[in-house]
């Protein structure tokens, strides 16, 4: 599994001392794509369109698909397959249709397993022929948009003035040692390298198994950004152990099927690395999990999915999502950062142990409105005349709370 | 009083000589850091090729490789469900009720279960549920890497239809040859599958079920039917006895298919000042002869006169017996007996019809209350007879097909061999069987049966108490159990739960629900029972057990030890690493002795310079049978002329090679008799004992140990901190100040939050073992294995120390007191014949001012605000300060990586075995001190349910594992912010004390006095 930005600080030590700077270029290669627009966009303005598209992503969606089969067959150009009148009977009361004995429609029932197509008794004649002439020009192409500039190289610069600076330390060092004669510069020189070493050999073990910013690979490119962002989804939507537990829970593939039984294609925005193929290829290997074959049809192969572990702490540390999202009422972003705009989701929070004790000294403790705190707040009050205390001062210090 | 009694461990303590029990006084690690065993010998050291140099230069680099090794974490990868069940949330433990059933314990439990592996077992209080070690430990034994995975015919694997069209075929051809067919199972206790056992009689009407039991009750099920008309056992309640007799009845560890340790220790009303009086006649010291108030050694054959002439004391009739030389304790009891009347009973463990009879007779003209013969108990059905004509009947040719289910005959059957060959004459053997054991072998068929906890089942424990046996983890492998196969075989195509589900509503649930009946656990029917008394004389009786009785030059009792019982669960390392509750020895059985007669045999112990005990070697002939090579173990309090061996060892199939330890005892339970005469040879060689008695000593601080007895005890004249719970003093500004009143430190503020206490009460604590089990259960403590164990590197966080104790242990002392010559001797003669003996279980004892806090360089250790002494092991860099300074011998290192490690190949290091770890502790690594934690998760788990829905936390809400597994109640824990909760009785009660006051520790677990009830007629 390939891993990508970690390890940064690391990586800028070693690289900073070894002068790897001076043959490490930043990659800047940006492939930008040119969209080509030739269609023809009046066709997706006209008000019937609209109500046509509106009405069938309400009423048809759930069991068709213009460009394939679903549970009911793909209705691409449906009105030049059907006649205009015999889609509308059908539409309308497609039982009472079949009842009527037309050959057609028992022909069409059976075909598709002879699953009952609900009637829709409310849409008139303008509607459906709305809905027929959405079916025709169906959904507008979506392109790719030029790819922002990268954030990367904003840092670079930074990393390259750091270097610099540091080159010029070392350089002026290297300079007294073999060009002066003055023994006090040497001296000076020595103590300033050797105190440069501690610094950054201290900062680089402290910063040893510190993934800040480890953003592995998924086995299915899954954007937190178009399910937290774009579509505003609750987090404990699919996080749901969070409350109840010390897990917040990778959500069980049953929970992604709720929306994605429906949702099998990609209609947001796209970018030119992330195309609508690009998405809906994810989807489908999520489909695959869940057991549909290539046909949307279920096949009850069912495969467990291999996520990598973005937030690892080491087995010695206890920590309970309950005690944070449930009782301390925190906000997920306080640790997880926006990950309504991570594409892929990268760890935010160094999760070091002096991470966990900032807060823990920071921190009030909200001890009105919950029962337990009730008495501790009662003998606070009296004893010290103190309404507000900190995690910390409650014990949220001690060793054995989370190392057991 | 402690004052004038000297306590000690082991008989090594008595001899003044020994340099080695100074060493282990003085020091909390008695061998050195093992570098012989890396380093090597000065010769190898020497031919290596490598240099010093080079080895710096290896050091160097393999620090650097380390080091950037070290830089990147592992990836680790996360698999969800794919569909969650709705009921399981990950992360948080759920509880299911069921019943534990292996045809040897039984008990209502409650099974911890996390993302669907059962993790912990409990009692279920509900159902009045007790768990013993062996239940406790029974969740492993789903684990257990031996286990056959799959049914086999000989050495080929089967799939299951093929195994059912090959016996329905069989059965078949047998029906036609009218062939008998014989279905040989344990004590099953089940209404359900009797029933289906019935209609599967009915189909085939040649099949027989016999029941056999590996250590039998077969004469009390037979005494019982001829009094009462049911073969069954009767039911005795303790609690409510004033005088109890037992002769040679083990009731308090396992008697009769259940444990009476609750219902005992519930007789012993201290904060009523009453305590039911206990005396005990028995030859090899049990646990219930250890919690006796008076115990009696007397050999095997004596055990019959003592019953005979106890029958003539009470009921006043003249059968023939003869004279002992505890007459004199026989009379004084016969007197308590009398005395108390109906709230006397006498129980006898005697495996006889006629010695069942008298005990019975006694307690019918006693009228005793104790003794419940309408809730008759059905624990042990088996019936040696059938079991007998069987064995002949297969030798004879007779029986076409033999079903074998939840026993071992080939194991445990004395003569063996008789019955293999019998073996070899049925055309159809199957054994259903969760290991492919020593029988396994010998049949035709083996088929993998579940383990109690994949299955559905039902036992009716005593008459009308039903409990109900569920499921809590999917089949681990393809196994399948014998209801469900009889239900195939039926040709049924319903499940066997659906067949029991039916057979409650109809039969047993009498309308009441079977949702709430499968919640609870247990459903108790209204139905009252009648029994009646049928007159049998004793007189004939008595005659036959008299001339019975065979006295012999060396009589051997067989009896079976807390940790493996009748030995099915013999490949359970905790249950294998679990010390005996007497011997302190684990890992082992051996050969009993008193010290007179090993003496006159040449025998010895001796403990060697690293700490571990060694003894003689014998081999012993019974009626021509000999065993080999077993070790000998002298034991304080065994009867002169008796020795004792425990069954329920030396297995060889389906066993880890660690594990295969022992010998077999079974070979002499010749006519299922536990008493047999025996021929000791000693042999060259020493035997290499696994035994803790001499580890973690007390220094000689006698203090840490008080008891009194039930008169002072009661003695209001007396001020308990004067006396019997004498607090130290020591002298501040030239006055007697109690030692708690002088202090060094600053004490913390605790008064705020919880503050929690463990307390202990030794009146209560019959040193069962169950909480050593259920902590290594909940805290992921490693097993080591037997040489660890040896050389005093166990890992027990709690472990039970059991003291031996008499007035005068040294000459020394003796010659001080002024006693005369033959007094002394007379008097040092007698601490090893028959001592007093005490159970105190320790574990950090979470000071408030504690010694290993303010030694450790690193502060690994600290102090809670909530009471507990905190272990952060991932700060802990091992430098073993806080080990050499605690007064309580309480802290354990780990010498090396006991998970994933080939050396120790235990639970721990096998994919199912470490499905068992309790994912809320961690498994700590090399080098760092462990101990007990006082269960934070479990009281972080407890604060966090309350805070996560807004309350208080209620009373008694909090728990500990140990105290949660205690069925005595000796163990109490709770927060003492909390009035008049349980915990803060225990702590203002006068018996209270904690250990070592002197010290000035000022812990955090609580001591209650024991008291015994010496009152002699």
């Amino acid at each position: 599994m390939e891993i990508v930005k970690r390890h940064i600080k690391l990586t800028r030590l070693v690289a900073c001392l070894a002068f790897l700077m001076f043959f490490a270029t930043p990659s800047s290669a940006q492939e930008s794509v040119e969209a080509e627009v030739t269609e023809d966009l009046s066709q997706y303005q006209t008000e019937s369109y609209k109500k046509g598209r509106s009405i069938f992503k309400s009423k048809c969606a759930s069991c068709h698909k213009l460009d394939k089969k679903f549970i009911g067959p793909g209705l691409s150009n449906i009105g030049d397959k059907r006649e205009v009148e015999w889609l509308q009977e059908w539409i309308k009361d497609n039982g009472a249709f079949r009842a009527s004995g037309d050959a057609d429609a028992i022909a069409v029932f059976n075909e598709y397993g002879g699953v009952v197509m609900s009637a829709f008794p409310e849409l008139s004649n303008e509607d459906i022929d709305a809905i027929l002439e959405y079916t025709k020009v169906g959904e507008k192409k979506k392109v790719g948009a030029v790819a922002e500039a990268s954030e990367e190289e904003q840092e670079g610069s930074d990393a390259w003035m750091v270097y610099l600076v540091t080159l010029i330390i070392v350089l002026g060092i290297l300079w007294v040692f073999f060009k002066s004669d003055n023994g006090f510069l040497k001296i000076v020189s020595v103590i300033i390298l050797i105190l440069l070493l501690v610094y950054y050999g201290f900062s680089a073990l402290m910063n040893l198994d510190v993934n800040e910013g480890y953003q592995p690979i998924q086995p299915i490119a899954f954007s937190h950004k178009i399910h937290a962002g774009d579509n505003k989804i609750e987090c404990q939507y699919c996080h749901s152990s969070a409350k109840h537990s010390k897990t917040s829970g990778i959500p069980s593939v049953n929970v992604c099927m709720n929306c994605h039984l429906l949702i099998q294609e990609y209609d947001g925005d796209v970018t030119a690395e992330h195309n609508k193929e690009f998405y809906d290829g994810e989807i489908a290997k999520l489909l695959d999990a869940a057991g549909y074959d290539e046909e949307g049809q279920y096949d009850g192969k069912l495969e467990p999915i291999k996520w990598v572990r973005v937030h690892n702490l080491p087995d010695f540390v206890y920590y309970n999502h309950s005690q944070h999202v449930n009782v301390a009422g925190l906000d997920c972003a306080k640790c997880h950062g926006p990950v309504e705009e991570m594409e892929e989701v990268y760890q935010y929070s160094p999760l070091t142990m002096g991470w966990c004790i900032d807060c823990h000294k920071e921190t009030q403790v909200d001890l009105k409105g919950n029962e337990y705190y009730a008495n501790i707040h009662k003998q606070l009050a009296a004893k010290y005349g103190v309404n507000k205390v900190t995690v910390a001062q409650l014990g949220g210090k001690e060793c054995g709370k989370c190392h057991y | 009083m402690a004052s004038n009694k000297k306590y000690w461990k082991s008989v090594e303590e008595l001899n003044e000589n020994s340099s080695i029990v100074d060493t282990l006084q003085k020091n909390e690690f008695v061998s050195e850091i093992p570098t012989d065993e890396f380093l090597g010998d000065k010769e190898t050291l020497e031919a290596s090729s490598t240099s010093r140099r080079d080895f710096l230069k290896y050091v160097g680099f393999a620090t650097a490789a380390a080091s950037l090794a070290a830089c990147e974490g592992p990836v680790r990868s996360s698999i969800p469900y794919l569909n969650k069940p709705d009921d399981i949330i990950p992360g948080q433990a759920d509880y299911y009720a069921t019943t534990m059933a292996d045809g040897f314990d039984f008990a209502s439990i409650l099974v911890k279960c996390r993302e669907g592996r059962p993790i912990k077992i409990e009692p279920n209080r509900d159902a009045k549920g007790e768990t013993n070690a062996r239940a406790q430990a029974s969740v492993l034994s789903l684990y257990d890497s031996y286990r056959l995975q799959q049914p086999v015919k000989g050495e080929d694997v089967k799939s299951w239809s093929e195994i059912d069209s090959e016996i329905l075929g069989q059965l078949d051809i047998l029906a036609r040859e009218n062939k008998k067919m014989v279905l040989l199972t344990g004590t099953m206790a089940s209404p359900t599958a009797s029933k289906l056992i019935k209609e599967f009689q009915a189909k085939h009407p040649s099949l027989e079920h016999i029941v056999y039991d590996a250590v039998s009750d077969s004469g009390a099920l037979d005494a019982f039917e001829q009094m009462y008309g049911v073969r069954a056992l009767p039911n005795y309640d303790f609690s409510k006895a004033e005088t109890i007799v037992s002769i040679g009845a083990d009731f308090i560890d396992q008697w009769q298919g259940s444990s009476y340790e609750s219902s005992f220790i519930a007789g012993r009303k201290l904060n009523e000042g009453k305590m039911s009086r206990h005396v005990q006649f028995e030859s090899v010291m049990s646990l219930t002869g250890a919690n006796s108030d008076k115990r009696v050694p007397v050999t095997p054959s004596e055990q019959v006169y003592v019953l005979l002439s106890l029958y003539n004391a009470v009921v006043g009739a003249n059968v023939s017996t003869k004279a002992t030389k505890v007459d004199k304790a026989i009379q004084q009891a016969a007197v308590q007996l009398k005395q108390a009347g109906s709230k006397a009973v006498v129980v006898t463990g005697i495996q006889d019809k006629n010695a069942q009879l008298i005990a019975m007779a006694i307690n019918e003209y006693l009228q005793s209350t104790i003794m419940d013969v309408e809730n008759y108990k059905l624990l042990r059905q088996g019936d040696d007879k059938k079991v007998a004509s069987l064995i002949e009947d297969m030798n004879n040719g007779k029986v076409g097909a033999l079903f074998i289910s939840n026993c071992n005959p080939i194991y445990t059957l004395a003569d063996s061999n008789k019955f293999v060959t019998g073996l070899s004459k049925v055309a159809l053997s199957v054994n259903f069987s969760m290991q492919y054991n020593e029988t396994s072998v010998n049949t035709t068929y083996s088929l993998a049966t579940s383990h109690y906890l994949e299955n559905w089942g039902d036992i009716e424990m005593k008459k009308g108490n039903f409990s109900l046996m569920q499921p809590t983890i999917k089949p681990l492998f393809d196994s399948r159990q014998l209801e469900d196969c009889l239900m195939v075989w039926l040709g049924k195509t319903e499940k066997y739960v659906d067949y029991l589900k039916k057979n409650w509503n109809e039969n047993i649930l009498e309308g009441r629900s079977w949702n709430t009946a499968l919640h609870d656990g247990y459903f108790i029917s209204n139905k009252g029972t009648s029994i009646s008394k049928n007159e049998v004389s004793v007189s004939s009786p008595a005659a036959a057990l008299l001339s019975g009785v065979k006295p012999a030059a060396m009589e051997l009792q067989l009896y079976m030890k807390t940790g493996l019982g009748d030995g099915q669960q013999a490949n359970n390392p905790w249950l294998q690493e679990l010390p005996d509750p007497i011997t302190r020895a684990a890992w082992d059985n051996y050969l009993t002795i008193s010290a007179h007669d090993a003496k006159e045999n040449g025998l010895m112990n001796r403990t060697v310079d690293n700490g571990a005990l060694n003894g003689s070697k014998v081999n012993l002939t019974v009626n021509g049978v000999v065993i080999e090579n077993v070790g000998v173990l002298i034991q304080p309090g065994q009867a002169r002329g008796s020795v004792g061996l425990a069954l329920g060892y030396g297995r060889t199939q389906a066993m880890k090679e660690e594990m295969m330890v022992g010998v077999n005892a079974y070979k002499f339970y010749q006519n299922s008799s536990k008493f047999q005469s025996v021929t000791i040879e000693k042999i060259e060689g020493e035997h290499k004992f696994a035994c803790e008695q001499l580890q973690h000593t007390i220094a000689g601080r006698d203090t840490i140990l008080k008891e009194t007895s039930l008169e002072e005890y009661n003695d209001k004249s007396l001020v308990p901190a004067k006396t019997w719970n004498l607090m130290p003093v020591v002298s501040l500004k030239h006055e007697e100040t109690d030692v708690t009143d002088v202090d060094l430190w600053e004490s913390h503020d605790r008064t705020m939050g919880h503050h929690f206490n463990l307390s202990v009460d030794l009146s209560a604590c019959t040193g069962c073992g169950a909480c050593v089990i259920a902590c290594h259960a909940e805290n992921n403590v490693a097993v080591v294995g037997k040489h660890e164990v040896r050389v005093g590197r166990d890992m027990h966080w709690l472990r039970i120390d059991r003291y031996y104790s008499s007035e005068i242990s040294s000459q020394k002392e003796a010659k001080e007191s002024g006693m005369s010559m033959g007094d002394m001797y007379a008097a040092l003669e007698r601490p090893e014949e028959n001592p007093e003996v005490a159970f105190q279980p320790i574990m950090c004892q979470h000071c408030n001012h504690a010694p290993c806090e303010t030694v450790c360089p690193v502060a690994a250790t600290s102090h809670g605000r909530q009471g507990q002494n905190h272990m952060a092991y991932n700060r802990c860099v091992g430098t073993r300060y806080c080990a050499n300074n605690c007064p309580y011998r309480v802290r354990r290192f780990n010498w090396f990586r006991y998970a994933d490690n080939d050396r120790f190949d235990f639970n721990m290091n096998d994919q199912y075995g470490k499905m068992v770890l309790n994912p809320d502790v961690v498994v700590r690594s090399r080098g760092v001190m462990e101990k007990c934690s006082m269960c934070i998760q479990m009281t972080q788990a407890t604060i966090l349910q309350a805070k996560k829905e807004r309350r208080k936390v209620r009373k008694d809400e909090f728990h500990v594992a140990c105290s949660d597994a205690c069925s005595t109640n000796a163990m109490v824990f709770g927060d003492i912010n909390e009035e008049k909760s349980p915990i803060t009785e225990m702590l203002e009660d006068k018996r209270s004390y904690h250990l070592l006051e002197e010290v000035g520790t000022k812990p955090n677990v609580v001591y209650q006095v024991k008291v015994r009830n010496t009152t002699e007629a």
